[in-house]
């Protein structure tokens, strides 16, 4: 209330201009006296806000057009380079493709990991969780979420990768005729399947923060119908909950491929990298952000630019991802009315 | 459930309360004997007795009570274990940073910088010697490089929340702007970490003519990007929860829109802003990647984000774990990586801690 007595005088007297006001202002003021009539147009300061602030939001625009631009533009020198300038020599294609073979074999692994267990940790936490309880086992989610992901990737090489290798040497003694668990399995553990486990663990918050939130917002009258009907608690959410938010599980899943192809510290610690190896419990194989976080302190010259290109092609595939991800959310929103 | 327990003819038959425990108690010693077959552990142990009270369990309730309850409990079962699950690889992130920081925490950690530290000093301490060496110019550049990406941040993401909220629907133009600018900041959101740290390495590499360029504000850029999503979100959702009464109210008294929203919209959102702020920071604090292609990698201090190489405790940790100082010797390195470790983990609980704080305790009152 106490700023209006400042603002009313602004209004009626052009002559009350307070200490601090330059003339510029009255400039505005005198403007503003017409606009008083007229009740659509506001005065001159009202439009010069509102100017920033549409500046503001216009900075985004530029910033994002700004990433694709500069990426481009440093990239370009290597798709006009002779191919035996390229690392591998034999072009920039074959240099790219085992990356991003790569990247989705470790993203899909990680998918595949995280998409039931979080999707049960959701379940758990909207309708099976005592309600006081709830919220503090959502908050230790979330938790899971502010680690940092250089700490993930210490703890993958150092903790998990050691101690996984006998469930490896069962794998290969079990399933070792598929190609993906040929053996023999490497000793320390550093496999894409290992970097693929980590991915999991930090992909499994935004599953879960995401899906807790659909399912919260399930029709209450539907679950109780459910219920009182008879069904079972299980039965209930197959009947309601899931109908409800398939499209919001699919959109998270595919928001979580994003961040997961985007990683880069946990596979860069985790996995001894090298060239593609359809085992997945041996060394080798690489993910485009990997490759370009190893390589790209010591790049100079035309591997430089090397580097940029392929993170231009991870740009490029993640902003498919998260756009193919945020259509289908859109699509949800407007069949549930639940934001309306 | 008193019912339940004499028998009547509406209800079918329940199976005891105290079924779960004695499944359990099963599984645990045949998990326990099974897994002594193999070998013996105790993760073995876990995963078995695990199985078969996940499998035994529904089983067992299907054939007292029938398969629909079977069902029913087989489902329970599964979204228990999958919560439990998730905890394990939590708990044994902190305990493990715990375990291997705190021996490692000392005032030299958090007060020398790795000037001069080499191969020599590492192999001396690792004989028993004194440890030198710190992460103290990595926390500066951490602090630096954050304080300048949350300058630019902050007003642009702010400015941009209250274009999206308060403007954008007064006319045509300004509703189609606003949804461009809502989906760029969806996309903005997903746009890998490294990639962002590419992007501000190649804007100054071409702004500046020198591929060589790097320092911490390049970083600081980079990590701009990733954190400009962040708060328009947070803040929109904050100024989208201010009641509209708030501002008719203003209005009525002859207030001027932009007066209304500097003095009245921003100030009641405001708890929730600096929270969400708050969490935008503790975001970008530990990125990693985007530090490593932007700003080097220097032993020294550096207080100067214009000029000079830069280290943030996120780079350290890398560093120190895969160039050890000492390659003979890596377990100083790594001791010193451990250490950083739980600082980095400590200041990010900190500033989870703070955002949760901030908007419990500046909430705007509601009671009169």
């Amino acid at each position: 209330m106490s700023h209006s007595s400042s603002t009313v005088p602004e209004f009626s007297t052009p002559t009350g201009d307070q200490p601090g006001q330059g003339d510029e202002n009255s400039d505005h003021r005198r403007e503003g006296h017409v606009a008083i009539g007229d009740a659509k147009g506001g005065p001159a300061q009202d439009r010069v806000f509102a100017g920033v602030t549409l500046v503001a939001g216009a900075i985004i625009l530029v910033v994002l057009a700004a990433v694709a631009f500069f990426l481009t533009w440093q990239a370009s020198p290597i798709f006009g380079a002779a191919s035996s300038e390229v690392t591998g020599g034999k072009g920039f294609l074959s240099y790219i493709w085992p990356l991003v073979v790569g990247t989705l074999i470790a993203s899909v692994i990680a998918l595949l990991l995280a998409t039931p267990v979080g999707i049960g940790v959701a379940l758990y936490i909207s309708h099976y969780a005592p309600p006081r309880f709830a919220k503090g086992v959502g908050y230790v989610i979330d938790l899971l979420a502010a680690i940092p992901s250089v700490i993930f990737g210490a703890w993958g090489a150092s903790v998990l990768a050691p101690k996984i290798v006998p469930f490896y040497d069962w794998l290969s003694g079990i399933l070792g005729f598929l190609p993906i668990f040929e053996g023999p399995p490497t000793a320390t553990g550093k496999t894409i399947l290992t970097a693929g486990i980590v991915l999991a663990i930090m992909i499994l918050p935004i599953i879960t923060a995401m899906c807790r939130e659909i399912f919260a917002q399930t029709p209450v009258l539907q679950q109780e119908a459910a219920l009182g009907l008879g069904a079972t608690r299980w039965e209930m959410v197959r009947m309601t909950v899931f109908p409800f938010a398939r499209a919001g599980i699919i959109s998270s899943v595919m928001l979580a491929l994003g961040r997961a192809m985007g990683e880069t510290m946990a596979v860069t610690l985790v996995l001894s990298g090298g060239p593609f190896n359809p085992s997945l419990i041996q060394s080798g194989n690489q993910t485009v952000a990997s490759e370009i976080a190893l390589n790209f302190p010591e790049a100079y010259g035309l591997r430089l630019n090397e580097l940029i290109a392929a993170g231009l092609v991870l740009f490029v595939i993640t902003l498919v991802v998260n756009l193919l991800a945020r259509l289908v959310i859109s699509r949800y929103k407007e069949f549930s009315g639940a934001n309306s | 459930m008193s019912i339940a327990t004499t028998s009547s003819k509406l209800i079918g038959r329940q199976a005891p309360r105290w079924l779960p425990l004695l499944i359990g108690l099963c599984a645990l010693i045949l998990g326990a004997a099974l897994s002594a077959l193999i070998g013996f552990s105790i993760g073995l142990w876990a995963v078995f007795a695990g199985l078969i009270f996940v499998i035994a369990g529904p089983v067992v309730v299907g054939m007292l009570e029938g398969s629909r309850k079977g069902k029913d409990a087989f489902a329970r079962y599964l979204i228990y274990g999958a919560f439990l699950l998730a905890l394990i690889p939590l708990v044994s992130v902190i305990w493990v940073v715990l375990g291997r920081g705190v021996p490692g925490l000392s005032g030299n950690l958090l007060g020398t910088s790795m000037n001069g530290v080499s191969g020599v000093t590492d192999n001396e301490a690792a004989q028993g010697g004194p440890a030198y060496g710190g992460a103290y110019h990595a926390i500066v550049g951490t602090v630096m490089i954050t304080f300048w990406a949350t300058l630019m941040s902050v007003p642009i993401g702010l400015l941009t929340a209250v274009f999206l909220t308060e403007y954008s629907d007064s006319n045509r133009a300004f509703r189609w702007m606003g949804r461009v600018i809502t989906f760029l900041v969806d996309v903005m959101t997903g746009i890998p970490s490294i990639v962002a740290g590419l992007f501000a390495v190649a804007l100054f590499v071409q702004v500046l003519g020198d591929p060589s360029a790097r320092f911490g504000f390049i970083a600081s850029i980079a990590l701009s990007v990733l954190m400009i999503p962040t708060v328009v979100r947070n803040t929109e959702e904050m100024l989208k929860i201010v009641p509209n009464e708030l501002r008719e109210a203003s209005y009525a008294l002859g207030v001027r829109k932009w007066r209304t929203i500097t003095k009245v919209v921003i100030p009641t959102a405001m708890s929730g802003i600096s929270s969400g702020v708050t969490l935008a920071i503790a975001r970008v604090i530990g990125e990693t990647a985007p530090i490593l292609v932007t700003a080097g990698f220097v032993a020294s201090i550096n207080f100067n984000a214009f000029s000079g190489w830069m280290t943030t405790l996120p780079t350290f940790i890398y560093y120190q774990i895969m160039n050890p100082t000492s390659p003979t010797n890596p377990q100083v390195s790594e001791d010193r990586a451990w250490a950083s470790a739980l600082i980095l983990i400590i200041l990010v609980m900190i500033l989870n801690l703070a955002a949760r704080l901030i908007a419990k305790i500046f909430a705007p009152k509601t009671g009169r």
